[in-house]
């Protein structure tokens, strides 16, 4: 397996009335065709680190390789799934139209991007709403075609933003099998971001922990649970919950650097 | 959107002078753009706009200091012209606000009522000026009821819309502690509606002046309106230019004013 | 069924009034003709060439300014409210031009170009301008950023994010801002129509019945078609805007 995502030294300091440092020097490897989670407290600069990876935010500091290219600008064979799917998806386009349009500027045809559309719409369930409008459909399905719309892209390396915090639980339970049987059968790398501990335990080959702001990784834990988990005996599993255990812990026991800055986090 | 690395105190300094500085001073080019062009075209049609200033200068500001510099002119045009405007919002805006919020909480009276207050609103209130005319005659009433008919419409179908737009929750917690309905409607549904009331109440301002302008036009023994038809007819170009420019700055300062107001009284209720 | 008959008694109620009001004598012999008389009247008035031309003068030179406004409006809003400096720069001159009240202007055009069709129709685009103008800028700062930043995530090219993102999602506000502009510009097209001689169109027959005839029947007829036009413009705009921006209520204010 070769190295997919290589952060080196990365750092943002957002400027303004208060400066806040989101992060100040973070270096991990992905590997390919792994699922990576990184958990931290909230407002620890979660966000930041992955819109410094998308290149949506140029960061002040450090550098990211995406397989071995210098990324520079956003890159084109990366994927972004965002937290509030009502806000990412777009309103005035069907669920077809909201997946094949970033295919276009990819240069696949109307019929290559239609038939794409389609088999991404079958990986989460979706065949029979392609003709429905986003505010047509139940939260947890906006989100579904939100990871279609980024599987769609064929993306080298996914990145997930908090990507179940605003569904209910019991679609979250759901979405998260689906993608993981949808990484498994795409062999997709990802990157998901999430300040739920139990989440990045079950998802992830790969916890990395983050502390408060600045973000600093505290530890690196693989996730010894095997490809085929379940969301009732996975989580009774003994690896699972002495996981668990051993990341809430971290997270409580990080010392926290600058308390007044740290509250003012800023978010996105 | 603040640029990313200017510095916080660096900004605060830009909103404070630099925005301001930079737009006065595109003003001040287009006027000096204005004059370069104007003044070796020398068209009666098109005064350059220091001679505009001159006149306007001459027409309002050039009085006795017993006056504090006024002219006769600006107890002849301009304040009674101020004056119907003012009043015959003022009425429009009681009116309106009141009727609308009550309108607006009544589900009844608005299917009756509803579409019969849009089609008024759909009439171009100028149509109007002749009924008007042979109603009142020539003279105050007449403006003032112009003006009263043309901008009530808004006002009274935008505060509808608001009053209509407070929470169920509310409502209900109103009724559940047995709220008085005037108690109600002054400490809920006002506040609530705020909002849409002011979006109301200043496309009636802009209406108003358009208002008071045709009725002046049409029907009016003084005021700018009038003033400005005169001109027309003794082809004082300048003189029109002068009226033109003369409005604009009342629209402007109208429209500021109420601004001003709707900030004061939105920051005083937290929503 | 309901929805349907409450406001069409409404409106039956307010006609009976009106026609006990006319009816009364409490104002002048024909001052304040009953609706009986001024429907009679409609209905034959819609039967003569001459008012139907007036009409369609109206509505033509209507739908013209409308073209014309939003074909400058809508372009010049995009290019102001995506470069800061322009928006910034021409906001005061802006900020100055649009509250003359339009029809302040109608004696000075008058005197410059005449009083033919132009003349109208020009004053009607000035008006029309600025509403669509506003509604443009200020929905350009309400696209959510978290939307643009979903195009940017897919790399998607700057022509394609002109047209399949930022204009649908202005598209609520600039339908919100042409009905606004629509009202607006029948209003001062009426008004030159009743201030100009010759010009044409309903304003022109209005006053002609008002000041030469004193026939206010003919005037609250005339009156009465102005305020279809408007209503049926305005409930028009608002069933496309139901029909084609579904994902957004109406942006801005109505």
């Amino acid at each position: 397996m070769g190295t997919m995502l290589d952060v080196t030294g990365l750092g943002h300091t957002y400027d303004g009335r208060q400066a806040h440092t989101a992060m100040s020097d973070l270096t991990f490897t992905v590997a390919s065709g792994e699922l990576t989670c990184i958990v931290g407290p909230s407002g620890c600069g979660k966000s930041t680190l992955l819109r410094c990876i998308a290149r949506l935010v140029e960061p002040s500091r450090g550098q990211v390789h995406l397989h071995g290219d210098l990324v520079r600008e956003v890159p084109e064979d990366l994927a972004v799934v965002f937290q509030d799917y009502s806000r990412s998806l777009f309103p005035w386009m069907s669920v077809r139209g909201n997946i094949e349009f970033p295919l276009r500027s990819r240069g696949l045809s109307k019929a290559e991007r239609r038939e794409r559309a389609t088999e991404t719409l079958g990986w989460v369930g979706l065949a029979d709403a392609a003709a429905k409008y986003p505010w047509q459909l139940s939260g947890g399905m906006q989100q579904r075609v939100a990871i279609a719309r980024a599987l769609a892209c064929r993306p080298a390396l996914l990145l997930m933003d908090e990507p179940f915090a605003s569904v209910d639980a019991q679609t979250r339970f759901d979405l998260e099998d689906l993608l993981l049987r949808v990484r498994k059968e795409q062999d997709t790398t990802v990157l998901l971001v999430t300040h739920d501990i139990d989440e990045s335990v079950y998802l992830g080959d790969r916890v990395l922990v983050l502390s408060q702001a600045p973000a600093e990784i505290v530890a690196d834990l693989p996730v010894e649970l095997g490809d085929d988990r379940d969301q009732i005996t996975t989580r009774e599993s003994e690896t699972f919950v002495h996981l668990r255990g051993e990341i809430a812990r971290l997270l409580r026991d990080t010392p926290i650097p600058d308390s007044t800055s740290s509250q003012a986090a800023h978010r996105g | 959107m603040s640029t990313a690395g200017a510095a916080a105190p660096s900004t605060r300094l830009w909103k404070r002078f630099g925005r301001p500085a930079q737009q006065w001073g595109v003003l001040l080019a287009c006027l000096l753009g204005w004059q370069l062009v104007t003044t070796p075209v020398q068209s009666v049609f098109f005064p350059t706009p220091l001679e505009i200033g001159a006149r306007m200068w001459s027409n309002w500001f050039s009085g006795p200091a017993s006056r504090m510099f006024l002219t006769e002119a600006v107890f002849t045009d301009i304040l009674p012209s101020m004056s119907r405007l003012l009043l015959g919002w003022l009425i429009a805006a009681v009116v309106g606000v009141t009727a609308g919020l009550l309108l607006g909480r009544s589900g009844t009276a608005m299917a009756y009522c509803g579409a019969l207050f849009s089609f008024a609103r759909s009439i171009p209130p100028p149509a109007l000026v002749p009924v008007f005319l042979v109603l009142f005659g020539i003279g105050f009433r007449m403006q003032v009821a112009t003006i009263v008919f043309g901008v009530v419409w808004p006002v009274l179908l935008n505060s509808a819309d608001g009053a209509r737009a407070v929470d169920v929750t509310k409502t209900e917690t109103a009724r559940a502690f047995r709220i008085p309905r005037g108690q109600w409607i002054g400490s809920v549904v006002l506040p609530a509606a705020l909002p849409k009331v002011f979006a109301g109440l200043r496309i009636s301002l802009a209406l108003a002046l358009i208002m008071m302008v045709i009725s002046e036009l049409v029907g009016s023994t003084n005021g700018i309106g009038h003033a400005m038809q005169l001109a027309q007819f003794r082809f004082e170009y300048t003189q029109l230019w002068a009226g033109v420019v003369l409005l604009g700055v009342l629209g402007y300062a109208l429209n500021a004013a109420l601004t001003a107001v709707e900030k004061r009284v939105l920051r005083a209720l937290p929503q | 069924m309901r929805g349907s008959i409450r406001p069409l008694l409404g409106v039956a109620g307010f006609l009976a009034v009106c026609e006990i009001v006319g009816r009364s004598g409490s104002a002048p012999q024909g001052y304040l003709p009953p609706p009986s008389v001024v429907l009679v009247e409609l209905a034959r008035l819609l039967g003569e060439r001459t008012f139907l031309l007036d009409v369609i003068a109206t509505v033509l030179s209507w739908l013209i300014a409308l073209a014309i406004a939003a074909a400058i409006a809508v372009p010049a809003g995009l290019l102001l409210g995506s470069v800061p400096f322009l928006r910034n720069a021409v906001g005061a001159v802006v900020e100055f031009l649009r509250p003359i009240p339009s029809v302040a202007l109608i004696p000075l055009v008058v005197v410059i170009a005449g009083g033919g069709p132009g003349t109208k129709i020009f004053l009607a685009v000035y008006a029309a301008v600025w509403p669509l103008l506003f509604n443009t800028i200020y929905a350009l700062g309400e696209i959510d950023d978290q939307l643009l930043d979903s195009a940017r995530a897919f790399n998607i090219s700057r022509p394609e994010l002109l047209l399949r993102v930022t204009l649908p999602g202005v598209a609520p506000f600039v339908l919100t801002g042409l009905r606004l502009s629509a009202s607006t510009a029948l209003i001062v097209l009426i008004s030159t129509e009743m201030l100009v001689p010759a010009s044409g169109g309903i304003g022109h027959f209005i006053y002609l019945a008002g000041s030469g005839a004193g026939r206010m029947d003919q005037v609250l007829a005339g009156t009465l078609v102005a305020g279809l036009l408007g209503y049926a413009i305005n409930a028009g705009m608002a069933g496309m805007q139901r029909r084609w921006v579904t994902w957004a209520p109406a942006g801005g204010t109505t």
